[in-house]
């Protein structure tokens, strides 16, 4: 890695100061389980990093059963996980928080760096898109919000500006009778990446779909929001019909491309398959709740 | 240039200076800096866990981890892991169920699992298999991995009763 430096901002001001100042040549580190193994193959060419660990909005994590959950761009995936009115709340966040890398990359990589790397393999963003979370992003002319299926514009692209960051993410408080599941085909049990993923919430009323959102990993060129497989759902009974036509809307609706990980087919495939097995577990866990 | 930076750090419950580039990770800075040669580079980013180590309570993959964040952090590494020429019950463990073969990844592995077993005494053999799936081995095949684990687990437990 070619000479770089290094600030620890102590405020989002100081921070968003140092991004204005730096413009492209400075980018912000939560984990830095990404950024520091692209820096050094050599993605990116900076002066400056800028260490968001010790800014005190980005490591919120506060949860409260009528606003929701507030949670700091650079807070851990261990930290989430660990925190059982959190994994009470939102158990389909948990799942995604908890297959990310391993124990290793759990202990550093957070949840906002992975929405912020932008990948269409990110295992966090269909789950939080399910879920029906809000980005909260601060630049040198104030806050904004974005939803989360609006922050992705492309593979590692985002909305950010370079004098931009995100500061937090908010996950609506948990509604009654609701439940999400995020899953992910890969070829071993852990520590891989996703294939294909999909990541659903359902709201039931009695044995009816109320509501409910799908959004798909790997298979687009951003984490894809399928608004029409919840739409499909939306008033109809929770049954193997309703949820074989949303599984296939969301088979629909991907556009994957042919890697090393699989083929177009084998993913349109995966959607379906996998939207049918997490729509199953959705409502299971929004029946548990009942 | 940018200057060094002056980093203040507790490595192996002592407290240990140094001076890094903003660039280098802990990893360099252990094994060229400090001279704590133990932790082995493997991938450099992150898949192989050679390069555990317990960062402020947590393992890391101490080649995703910028020296300079270590300014007040605790680490331990596998130097820490005996106490004086005594073995961990880890260290025996993989000794007597020869849990290594090349030795590349072990400091690693027995970092890794000195934090599980920490964590939860009596883990599943799953449960091993899962915590430890940020650990490459190419010589041993993980079983006799695994075994050393669950021995250990049982011998601690056994010492604590």
């Amino acid at each position: 890695m070619k000479w770089i430096d290094y600030a620890t901002p102590r405020s989002v001001r100081e921070a968003v100061d140092l991004l204005a100042e730096h413009g492209d040549r400075a980018r912000i580190m939560a984990g830095g389980t990404d950024i520091l193994v692209q820096l050094r193959a050599g993605r990116w060419d900076l002066d400056l990093l800028v260490d968001g660990k010790n800014i005190a909005e980005l490591n919120e994590l506060t949860y409260d059963p009528e606003v929701g959950l507030t949670l700091g761009a650079a807070v851990a995936c261990y930290k989430v996980y660990q925190n059982a009115a959190i994994s009470r709340a939102y158990p389909g966040l948990i799942d995604a928080a908890s297959l990310i890398g391993g124990i290793q990359i759990q202990g550093r990589a957070a949840i906002g760096g992975n929405v912020c790397n932008s990948t269409p393999s990110a295992d966090t963003i269909p789950i939080l898109i399910a879920l029906g979370a809000t980005c909260n992003i601060v630049g040198p002319g104030g806050n904004r919000k974005v939803a989360m299926e609006d922050f992705c514009t492309g593979p590692g692209q985002n909305v950010l500006q370079a004098d931009e960051m995100l500061v937090s993410i908010h996950l609506p408080a948990p509604v009654a009778n609701s439940g999400a599941h995020y899953q992910r085909f890969i070829p071993r049990n852990e520590m891989d990446i996703a294939v294909a993923g999909v990541g659903v919430s359902v709201v039931l009323d009695n044995g009816t779909v109320k509501s409910a959102r799908v959004a798909l990993a790997s298979v687009a060129p951003t984490p894809l929001f399928v608004r029409a497989a919840g739409e499909a759902l939306a008033g109809k009974p929770a049954s193997e019909e309703s949820i074989q036509k949303a599984a296939d809307l969301a088979r629909d609706a991907a556009t994957p491309i042919t890697d090393m990980r699989g083929t177009i087919e084998y993913r349109k495939h995966l959607c379906e398959v996998l939207t049918r097995r997490a729509l199953n577990i959705a409502i299971e866990r929004a029946k548990e709740t009942q | 240039m940018p200057a060094k930076t002056y980093v203040r750090s507790i490595i192996n419950r002592e407290h240990v200076d140094f001076l890094c580039e903003p660039r280098q990770s802990l990893l360099e800075c252990l094994r060229d800096v400090v001279g704590l040669t133990g932790t082995k580079e493997g991938c450099n980013d992150g898949n192989c866990g050679a390069c555990t180590v317990e960062f402020d309570g947590r393992i890391v993959t101490s080649c995703l981890v910028l020296g300079v964040e270590a300014e007040g952090k605790e680490i331990t590494t596998i130097e820490g892991v005996a106490i004086g020429s005594t073995l961990h019950p880890i260290q025996q463990a993989f000794l007597e169920n020869a849990a290594l073969q090349c030795g590349i990844c072990t400091p690693g592995f027995i970092v890794a699992t000195k934090a599980l077993l920490e964590a939860e005494p009596n883990p599943s053999e799953y449960r091993i298999r899962f915590w430890l799936a940020n650990n490459l081995c190419r010589c041993t095949g993980y079983d006799k991995i695994v075994r050393a684990v669950m021995g250990a687990a049982g011998k601690m437990q056994a010492a604590k009763a």
